[in-house]
């Protein structure tokens, strides 16, 4: 399963959303199918995505909030799944990507590929939905419910350790970050 | 408990008056009573953190989402945030008001808060963070309400140090 077909997928449904993705493959790959203003692409601070979507969730409880995370991402920030979980915004759903690498550093293995389970490490955090998908049309009717559904929700996506053929993206970070306010706020 | 209740609802209310309405937490014996009047606050979205460095993107996210938000954390809750505060809300340029309890500084009784009370105020210099000491009563309000005018215009942290002077009363 490649994580592209994974993020066409569900690219129509994430019209109305808040959307917040980390940086690398992710970003870029989102960022392909169509920049919109509601897409926000987190450049730096790894493992914060999912912390900003709590943020916005609570503040807008009236707007679905699509975190689309990493595995290197939320191993850097494991406390933060408790943190949701507590909270658990009904508006909130994280998708997370893994594919048991840190591709976009050059493909070093993280602790998924020997054995970690962060669907497993969710639900212990208090996400009892959580569970991991291998297939596409799994991947799509889970990811599909997940952002329709009326609670927190994390889907973890097995997906192959591959990505674009650059990194680039012709959106200042800073542009996409007054352009996303505007969207929030409007 | 040693720690002024009196005070702390002044620092609380100055906040209420400075328009915040998220507060991420994590607490430390300083921030008992200000954490608790959070939490009896329907008005206010209080976020208990397992991390501080969590806390600054539950504030960026609130500000983009067009709501005031403050941290309440130790000085070590600070050295644990930096690499967020430096990679998020100072690449982004995201206001964010910083409460951070001023332990180690004169007076500490506690050996193991001294060397953070030590690296306190270079790391805020270093990062570049305009910083200011509450500790006269009377002037909370307005230094809260300068800190927020001051994060909101420069969209930039701003630290506050929770002093000794103002926290802790003898018992």
């Amino acid at each position: 399963m490649k994580r592209i077909d994974c993020l066409a997928a569900i690219y129509d449904q994430l019209t109305e959303c808040a959307v917040v993705t980390i940086m690398g493959a992710v970003a870029v790959e989102l960022y392909s199918l169509g920049h919109r203003p509601n897409f926000f692409y987190l450049e730096h601070a790894m493992g914060l995505a999912s912390s900003m979507g709590l943020g916005i969730a609570l503040s807008q409880p009236d707007r679905k909030v699509v975190v689309i995370d990493g595995d290197g991402s939320v191993l850097m920030n494991l406390g933060g799944l408790t943190t949701l979980a507590r909270y658990a915004p009904p508006n909130l759903t994280q998708i997370v990507f893994d594919n048991e690498s840190l591709l976009s550093v050059g493909g070093f293995p993280t602790a998924t590929g020997t054995g970690t389970d962060l669907a497993g490490i969710a639900r212990a955090a208090g996400i009892p939905g959580a569970r991991t998908v291998t297939g596409q049309d799994e991947f799509t009717a889970a990811a599909k419910a997940a952002i329709d559904a009326d609670e927190l929700a994390c889907v973890v996506a097995k997906v192959e350790a591959v990505g674009p053929a650059s990194f680039h993206m012709d959106l200042h970070l800073l542009e996409n970050r007054f352009e996303f306010q505007r969207a929030l706020r409007s | 408990m040693p720690v002024s209740e009196r005070n702390s609802k002044l620092v609380y209310d100055a906040l209420l008056a400075a328009g915040v309405e998220v507060i991420s937490a994590l607490p430390e014996t300083w921030l008992v009573h200000l954490i608790r009047l959070a939490d009896d606050d329907p008005g206010m979205i209080l976020v208990r953190l397992a991390k501080e460095e969590e806390g600054v993107g539950v504030s960026a996210g609130a500000h983009l989402a067009g709501r005031r938000a403050a941290m309440l954390m130790q000085n070590h809750g600070l050295l644990q945030s930096v690499n967020g505060i430096v990679s998020l809300a100072q690449l982004y340029h995201i206001p964010l008001l910083m409460l951070i309890s001023d332990r180690g500084h004169l007076g500490e009784p506690d050996p193991w808060q001294t060397q953070g009370g030590k690296a306190t105020r270079p790391v805020l210099d270093a990062l570049g963070i305009v910083t200011d000491e509450l500790t006269d009563p009377a002037s909370v309000h307005v230094q809260v309400a300068r800190a927020m005018t001051l994060a909101q215009a420069s969209l930039s942290p701003v630290a506050l140090l929770l002093t000794r002077e103002l926290m802790w009363e003898a018992a």
